[in-house]
């Protein structure tokens, strides 16, 4: 039996998601052939793209900039995996519910499933670079942090989390307040840079934070924590000799032990997952108006 | 009865922007500007239906019959007020709407019956049928921007039926395609009907409600006026047509003109097949007016035996009391009772001045050998 109400409860629209789970699949593979009809290259671009971004930093940070980490891509490619799938998603979903405002106004189905296609089709992106990541890492015989394996699953889930959860709010409010998804794309670029995606830990504001004793407001961006988590798999060390002379030490990672990042990465993992369901709340209050909005 | 479609108190009001300001700046330079206004489309609305009815669902344009369809099949939620729906639903509003351009008719196929709530399995069961329902075998691999409308709305619509759904929920969508095409429609839901499914049918057309719905619900402006057998919310609809009519266009002929009485100077409504009719209309009315005047057979199924007017020779109605007079030259009708509505429409026809539902009965005998409606007088011979 279907309820049609005015505010349905959070459990049940939960279950009505759940049960549109084919609907979510159709949408994904539809976007992704979408996105690479009538290219010739199809859904290697998903691979391009990335790579040639991947160049560009390469070149400016240990090429021009001289940073003197050793194995550079390694620790950029893995961070770049984690931001690539979160910039995507948000960059693409912000804008989504306006766009198939046609859609939305016309047929029946839990319209957050827009959003969440879009995430989905950045994860099937994400899980393409991730196959290139291992290829390459292999290739390089540069062995992952064989341990710390085990806490990728959940890192990843917490990025899935996340992200979903922002590009539900987000889809919802550009719908009230246009501007959003430009608002986004700009913030999107301030927020990479407060990333460690292309700098050390030890450039990172964490140091000075510590010193202030003020290391936990580090964490405040959860994209930070997994993007560590990724590069401590894939990179593996956290201490190295610098490539450029003198040769000095470069703290490139936190040094934590195996048992403080799956702590650190369970606690993210149990907030991404409450931070889905307040999304979720928030977008069941938010689109009881979106006919008269779109 | 098992109620399949259980509305409760649904109302639902929308905003309504004078001005809008939607961008940021707008929003932070204008805080308070820009009106809203709340409009009220349905007010506290309560049905049910059964399993197996059909139900038309009859109001003029805004009365609200869409948002109402809207919110039944979820596409809107209710600002208050609930509905239960038991089994699957297939809508056929808006044909086509969730359609993929970029992608080929057959991706869309899935998809659009991902987007009914059906299974990848369920649709590969069907999809034979559904090609060949839409007639579009060639072009099934083609991307759907290429398609005519009209192979569209084919395709959206072949989908809608044959994902076999407990409950049709259809919106004045019977003008796709061709002649042929909408036959096939009609048929369809003839079928769905036979089956035992429910459905929930809104258009203004009355005839159409006549010819398939055992019941109909009547929305005037977001109330619900009528409920009940068809024939009976059919006369509540056109009165309240007329008196809107009148509202709109003619505020000085509001109830000015009525139709008094119909009768035969026999003085009873029994007619031999094949003989004539002569009919008395009684009309008063306050003002003089000229217009149109038309009448109307229908059976007791509710199909429609002809319709006529007095085009081209309009009636002058004259302050007091009018005797208009409609002769039925040969009835070739068979067996059975007929029911007749007189009514004064404007010169162009669309607005009714004054109408009587169901004025007389007229009960025809035949003592012929034919069957069916009409006698056409055939003799079979074999040379």
């Amino acid at each position: 039996m279907r309820v049609v109400s005015a505010r349905p409860v959070l459990s049940r629209r939960l279950k009505t998601l759940w049960s549109r789970r084919e609907l979510l699949i159709g949408l994904i593979s539809s976007d992704i052939r979408i996105k690479y009809k009538n290219s010739t290259l199809g859904i290697f671009w998903s691979m391009l793209a990335p790579a040639f971004t991947l160049g560009v930093y390469y070149m400016v940070f240990a090429f021009f900039l001289k940073n003197g980490i050793p194995n550079f891509v390694i620790y950029l490619f893995s961070g770049l995996v984690v931001w690539n799938m979160f910039q995507n998603s948000i960059n693409t979903a912000t804008g989504v519910i306006v766009d198939r405002a046609a859609l939305v106004k016309k047929v029946s189905f839990p319209r957050e499933i827009l959003a969440l296609s879009n995430v989905g089709a950045a994860v099937v992106y994400f899980v393409v670079q991730m196959v290139v990541l291992v290829i390459f890492v292999a290739a390089v015989g540069h062995a992952p942090a064989w341990r710390f394996l085990l806490i990728l699953p959940i890192s990843f889930l917490s990025l899935y989390f996340f992200t979903s959860a922002l590009a539900m709010v987000m889809s919802a409010v550009n719908v009230y307040l246009r501007d959003m998804k430009h608002l986004m794309e700009v913030l999107l670029q301030l927020w990479f840079w407060l990333t460690p995606v292309v700098y050390s830990y030890e450039h990172s504001i964490a140091p000075h934070l510590s010193r202030h004793g003020l290391s936990l407001l580090y964490f405040i961006n959860p994209i930070t924590l997994i993007v560590v988590t990724f590069q401590r798999v894939f990179y593996v060390n956290t201490i190295v000799h610098s490539t450029v002379a003198p040769y000095p030490l470069i703290n490139i990672l936190p040094t934590w032990s195996f048992d403080k990042f799956l702590e650190l990465n369970v606690a993210l993992f149990a907030i991404t997952v409450v931070l889905f369901f307040v999304a979720e709340a928030i977008f069941g209050r938010l689109e009881g108006n979106f006919e008269s909005e779109l | 009865m098992v109620a399949v479609i259980d509305v409760q108190d649904v109302s639902k009001s929308f905003k309504i922007h004078h001005e809008r300001h939607q961008s940021l700046k707008e929003r932070l330079l204008h805080p308070r500007s820009g009106s809203t206004e709340m409009f009220q489309a349905l007010r506290d609305v309560s049905f049910s239906v059964g399993q197996g009815e059909t139900v038309g669902i009859v109001g003029h344009n805004g009365s609200g019959k869409s948002t109402l369809l809207k919110c039944i099949c979820g596409v809107l939620k209710p600002t208050s007020g609930e509905i239960r729906l038991r089994g699957s639903l297939a809508a056929l509003l808006e044909l086509g709407a969730g359609f993929q351009t970029e992608l080929s008719g057959r991706d869309n196929v899935y998809l659009y019956g991902a987007m009914l709530g059906f299974s990848r399995k369920m649709v590969d069961a069907i999809f034979d049928d559904v090609v060949a329902f839409s007639e579009i075998e060639q072009f099934i691999d083609t991307q759907v921007k290429f398609y005519s409308s009209g192979m569209y709305v084919r395709l959206a619509f072949a989908v809608a039926v044959n994902v076999d759904p407990d409950i049709l929920v259809v919106d004045e969508v019977l003008a796709v395609g061709d002649e042929r095409f909408q036959a096939k429609c009609v048929d369809r839901i003839q079928r769905f009907k036979e089956e035992g499914r429910t459905i929930l049918f809104v258009t203004h057309n009355a005839d159409q409600v006549r010819a398939l719905c055992d019941r109909a619900v009547v929305l005037d402006s977001g109330d619900m006026i009528a409920d009940g057998p068809t024939q009976d919310s059919l006369r509540i609809f056109r009165e309240h047509l007329m008196e809107d009519a009148v509202e709109h266009d003619a505020a000085h002929l509001l109830g000015t003109i009525q139709i008094e009485s119909v009768t035969t100077p026999e003085g009873s409504f029994d007619v031999k097949s094949g003989s004539s009719l002569h009919l008395d209309v009684t009309v008063t009315s306050q003002s003089a007016y000229s217009g149109n005047f038309v009448m109307e057979l229908f059976t007791r199924t509710g199909l429609l035996v002809s319709r006529s007017d007095a085009q081209g020779s309009p009636v002058n109605l004259v302050p007091g009391r009018n005797h208009v007079t409609v002769d039925l030259a040969q009835i070739p009708l068979l067996d059975g009772i007929y029911d007749l509505n007189v009514g004064v429409l404007d010169h162009h026809g669309h607005t009714v001045i004054a109408w009587s539902e169901k004025a007389a009965s007229i009960q025809v005998t035949y003592d012929g050998r034919e069957g069916g409606l009409v006698e056409l007088g055939a003799t079979i011979t074999q040379r």
